[in-house]
């Protein structure tokens, strides 16, 4: 049976061929068909497997479907081909499925602007080389499409491109990106040395043969992909890039620099986990990192000022907990909360572009204010957003982050230190995003008089995305409650054939939580972080509602932190005078002593040369029948003569 | 009505007898139809026949007329190449043709003939057939490169041509005599079972023949030092058939070339010197005169010669592997080369053009679309990724490499930097040069923007996605009957 994985990606691909061609010649509405059929097709398709897959017995749960054969080279032999499994499927409906709300809200939040057949060009493109990179069968696919949402995400962020800033921070992204880039492939040259393929399965299968546990050749592998990681995910040390690219518009900070691409490489290594399960020094980088991107992005979160500046650092946050994940092991706990991430954050986002809209443009939460009155539906999102991410119970971010939270101390990779700190990102979590709700709805209204008499409501095709994220976040939980809660872990079981049973959940779990070993702990710890995060929220209640002054005087108090965390520990300027300046200097090296004087000269040389055989050579060329048939004849005795007097 | 008696299969040259039928028809018709278009039309259409008898044939080799036609994958590709020549031709010519004021129905069938000359060629494995087919081939080229007969530099063309012509297939003729003389048979399978039974002194009769054969080839695919007549010819004849000399004649030569080197007398070990040094020479003699030309079909002309050195190198390496990659690569460059003449072709038309690439100021303000596929075409020229010029260099020198020919492939390499210069300056000066006088606009016919679409579509499928197309190559192609 056949079932046309190809068609996923296909209409998104289709999407982006007509627009693209037929760029500035299709009137707006049948773009916007176009972009968001495409992409509501690929959803429905995926929806349909989907069942299909449900209905296949859980342990032949893997669909693999060869397209066509790319580069037949010798050993080196690419398809393009696409695999179908839990975990393929988690991710072809969260990026489909968000993507296609958030094309919707697009057509009212992108209405007024010049480029609106250009953006949604981009976003289909974007889409197709997301499904490539979350379906295919082989690393070198899912390069494909890693780099494909990477080129997405570059001309999306400098998507107003007259804005110098916003070049900038295209240019930022890419370059970033590049280091990640050239790590993750560097790892798949080891992984092809070594099995020989780069097909999944096949290198999962051989790879207990050719690499020895906690080897070096599969650490430095690992390692590698893990740097891919963080360039794509935007992870320490190569994070910088992702607050810089608030310069797009915010549907597409929603999309791709919130919901799906940032995932990329949590969905790289939830898919490579045989390899990381099989290293377990690059496990422990992953968990640290993770950690200590969370805290640290948690921190400067706290201070900034502007709306999606916050959201970006909160995604790094957020990103660091999904590394944790896969750092102890937990990879379905990974995979999980970046589903429920993708719909709380997606919907804070879109939130945040409605405010932004009815605010024409103001991003600096200094000048919102009680907001709550004139946009009760974007509010009402928001707060559940806001409650979800916080991780307030029977809310979707409460199940996701407690199972990391839980997994971080249980499991055999886990230790109490990060559960430590993850707990304490948990706090400051809730405390940055009340505060930054209180900001924008409630207090005093701090905008001008202009924008103040200009407040409104977004249009339904902007709100109705935003209720169904809203549904999706309360409800996007309850398919992973554990069982210590009476749930049934749904979501880890249905990644189990993927995963395997790594980190002793499934059955295992089952018995040691009605046996009341450990049970007792997780609910222990369970309720730990509910009351400290609830008193954090109590925290920002008093601090930004009710004693307003409060705050500032702490500020002032705390001004030397303050600074720090506002200037964002000055990484950028750190990255600036240590690698940027030195490069720069070698740059002006390599070009003004050897480009210049050494390659050019030469090249130059040569070409003199060239010419002057050439100039040699023309005169030959007279047109001359007789001079022809000499130069003919010339040929045929030198070359009869060579043959003889060999 | 049975068309077989005893070995002699109608069905096997059918492809043949529709398009030398439809070219006579048109002589005929062409004295009462009025109308030109239905002509061109019917030859389209003869062609397409002779496509769809000859595409059921692929699998099922069969030999017949007494072992004269081998109907072979081999041949069918072939075919394929020289029906998507011809087929072009016929569509990017008809406007130029108008324009010039010298069309007429005998061009078809010209073209039609030499199609049917080319095909012959490539479906047999008889020395005496193929110099039956090339001069098949020929004769109608000569005529065509003086059509327009008002013109002295394409009358210059057509007399030069048909004089080298006429002095390379004596050489290729002698060849064949000397061969025959020291083996008895023109038959390649036989040549090739009596290896080793052929005793010292006609060894010497065999590869002096062979020589001479190569030679005679060497002509046709424009190797150098048997390349002089190209500039002229290319540069004088109508653009058209410029496009169509440039394309189909040397893929039937390296039909025949690949046909007899690498299977008949695949076992003479002493001539892969000579095939490295024609390789070398071909490609680096190409390329540097390319540099300095200022009209582009005389550019794409020396630049013709230099793609013979590339498919040579491949000739040279030798085995199945390089002998697909040579065919993958013809096929490749019948698209990205036609479609750049198209772009010529169209330019043309205006009766005014010289063909000057300084010309092409200011195209792209003009004629964004044109300007952006003959960009497309000259990437591929110049063998840029994702292009079918790329993927086509590759697996040439991908072959050359694995059969131990390193420095051939390196020198293969550097001479595709040095034609990056001359084609590249196509595309700036169509892009970047800020013009002297407002471009000169062109109108399209459908028929050319069709062929357009067609070699830029098949430039860039063969450059994304070559698997499919080269395992078709790999996968039997190649198994000479």
């Amino acid at each position: 049976m056949s079932y046309y994985l190809l068609l996923i990606p296909l209409f998104p691909l289709l999407g982006f061929l007509i627009n693209g061609l037929l760029l500035g010649k299709l009137n707006k509405k049948i773009v916007s068909i176009v972009a968001c059929g495409a992409v509501g097709l690929s959803f429905l398709w995926g929806l349909k497997l989907f069942f299909n897959l449900l209905a296949l017995p859980a342990d032949s749960r893997i669909i693999e479907e060869i397209a066509f054969t790319w580069i037949p080279s010798g050993e080196f032999n690419v398809n393009v081909g696409f695999l179908f499994d839990p975990l393929s499927a988690v991710m072809v409906l969260v990026v489909s499925g968000v993507g296609f709300l958030i094309h919707l809200y697009s057509i009212g939040y992108m209405h007024d602007d010049s480029g609106y057949g250009r953006y949604f060009t981009y976003l289909n493109l974007f889409i197709f080389s997301m499904l490539t990179l979350v379906l295919a069968n082989n690393y070198l696919l899912m390069f494909v499409g890693w780099e494909g949402v990477g080129l997405c995400s570059y001309l999306l962020i400098g998507f107003w491109f007259e804005k110098q800033t916003a070049a900038d921070a295209g240019k930022k992204a890419f370059i970033v990106n590049r280091i990640g880039d050239f790590g993750f492939l560097l790892g798949l040259f080891i992984i092809f040395w070594s099995t020989g393929s780069l097909n999944f399965i096949t290198v999962f299968d051989k790879a207990p043969q050719v690499f020895a546990m906690g080897a070096g050749l599969i650490t430095a592998a690992t390692l590698l992909l893990f740097l891919g990681a963080t360039g794509k995910s935007a992870q320490i040390p190569l994070y910088v890039w992702l607050p810089d690219a608030m310069e797009g518009p915010t549907p597409v900070s929603a999309l791709i620099h919130a919901a799906t691409m940032v995932t990329a490489g949590v969905y790289m290594i939830a898919r490579s986990h045989v390899l990381f399960l099989m290293a377990p020094t690059t496990l422990m980088v992953v968990a640290i990192v993770g950690v200590a991107t969370a805290l640290f992005a948690a921190t400067i979160a706290l201070t900034q000022n502007d709306i999606k500046r916050v959201l970006a650092y909160s995604t790094i946050s957020q990103l660091g907990y999904m590394f944790v994940a896969c750092g102890v092991a937990a990879f379905s706990a990974g995979i999980f909360h970046l589903m429920t991430h993708a719909f709380f954050k997606a919907l804070l986002f879109l939130g945040a572009g409605s405010v932004i809209h009815s605010l024409s443009g103001q991003q600096d939460m200094r000048f919102m204010g009680g907001l709550k009155r004139h946009m009760p539906t974007t509010f009402w999102t928001f707060l559940v957003a806001t409650l979800a991410i916080a991780g307030i119970p029977g809310l979707s971010g409460f199940f996701s982050k407690d199972e990391i939270l839980w997994k971080s101390f249980s499991s055999d990779y886990g230790s109490i230190w990060i559960w430590a700190i993850g707990l304490f990102t948990a706090m400051l979590t809730a405390f940055y995003m009340f505060r930054l709700l209180f900001l924008t709805f409630y207090g005093g209204e701090r905008m001008d008089h202009h924008a103040k008499e200009h407040l409104h409501e977004s249009p339904k095709i902007m709100t109705v995305p935003l209720t169904i994220l809203g549904v999706l976040a309360i409800v996007g939980g309850y398919i992973g409650i554990p069982h210590i809660l009476g749930g049934g872990n749904n979501f880890e079981k249905f990644l189990e054939p993927v995963m395997g049973n790594v980190q002793h959940g499934g059955e295992e779990a089952m018995v040691m939580a009605s046996s009341g070993q450990n049970g007792g702990t997780e609910l222990m710890l369970m309720g730990i972080s509910v009351v400290l995060i609830l008193a954090s929220i109590y925290l920002a209640y008093v601090l930004y509602v009710k004693n307003i002054a409060l705050a500032g005087k702490i500020r002032q108090s705390l001004s030397g932190l303050h600074k720090i965390l506002y200037g964002k520990y000055y990484v950028d300027e750190l990255y600036g005078a240590v690698i940027i300046r030195p490069l720069i200097g070698l740059s002006l090296f390599l070009w003004k002593i050897v480009d210049v004087i050494l390659i050019d000269g030469l090249l130059n040389g040569l070409a003199t040369i060239i010419g002057d055989i050439s100039k040699i050579m023309r005169p030959v060329q007279s047109g001359l029948l007789r001079r022809y048939t000499t130069v003919f004849l010339l040929g045929v005795v030198l070359i009869l003569g060579y043959f003889v007097f060999r | 009505m049975d068309l077989k008696l005893a070995t002699i299969d109608l069905g096997l040259i059918a492809p043949e007898i529709i398009i030398a039928a439809v070219a006579m028809l048109i002589l005929l018709l062409g004295n009462v139809v009025r109308r030109r278009t239905i002509l061109a039309y019917f030859g389209l259409f003869g062609l397409v026949a002779a496509l769809l008898t000859a595409l059921p044939r692929w699998g099922n080799p069969a030999s017949g007329f007494y072992g004269m036609v081998q109907a072979d994958n081999f041949a069918i590709f072939f075919k394929i190449i020289f029906i998507i020549a011809a087929g072009l031709t016929i569509l990017m010519a008809r406007r130029y043709l108008i324009s010039h004021e010298i069309e007429s129905p005998e061009f078809y069938a010209l073209l039609l003939f030499s199609a049917v000359g080319m095909m012959v060629m490539a479906a047999t494995s008889d020395l005496v057939v193929i110099f039956l087919g090339l001069e098949i081939m020929s004769v109608p080229l000569y005529v065509m490169a003086a059509f327009a007969r008002h013109d002295v530099s394409s009358n210059e063309a057509g007399i030069k041509y048909f004089i080298m012509g006429a002095f390379a297939s004596g050489i290729l003729i002698y060849g064949i005599a000397l061969v025959y003389g020291a083996t008895g048979t023109t038959d390649l399978r036989r040549i090739l079972a009596d290896w080793g039974f052929f005793e010292m002194h006609s060894q010497l009769f065999l590869y002096s023949g062979a020589i001479l054969v190569l030679i005679g080839f060497g002509f046709k695919v424009a190797a150098v030092p048997f390349h002089m007549w190209v500039p002229d010819v290319y540069q004088g004849a109508p653009t058209p058939v410029t496009a169509f000399f440039s394309v189909a004649p040397k893929a039937a030569g390296f039909a025949a070339l690949l046909r007899i080197f690498t299977y008949g007398f695949a076992d003479m070990s002493q001539l892969w010197a000579i095939l490295w040094i024609l390789a070398v020479l071909t490609m680096t003699v190409g390329n540097i005169l390319a540099i300095f030309q200022d009209n582009i079909k005389r550019m794409l002309a020396y630049s013709s010669i230099a793609h013979a050195g590339y498919i040579l190198v491949a000739l040279t390496a030798g085995g199945d592997g390089a002998v697909s990659s040579a065919a993958y690569y013809l096929l490749a460059y019948t698209f990205f080369n036609l479609g750049a003449f198209a772009v010529i072709t169209l330019i043309d038309t205006r009766n005014s053009s010289t063909a000057q690439i300084d010309e092409m100021q200011g195209l792209s303000g003009r004629h964004p679309f044109l300007a952006a596929v003959l960009a497309l075409f000259m990437f591929a020229l110049a063998g840029f990724p994702p292009t079918a010029g790329f993927m086509g260099k590759f697996y040439i020198f991908s072959e050359a490499i694995k059969n131990g020919y390193i420095g051939l492939a390196i020198i293969g390499v550097m001479n595709s930097f040095v034609s990056v210069y001359y084609y590249l300056r196509v595309v700036v000066v169509s892009f970047f040069a800020r013009p002297n006088k407002e471009f000169e606009a062109v109108s399209y016919t459908p028929a050319i923007f069709i062929v357009l679409v067609i070699t830029a579509a098949g430039t860039l499928i063969l450059g994304i996605l070559p698997g499919y197309w080269l395992s078709l190559a790999r996968a039997g192609i190649f198994q000479f009957l």
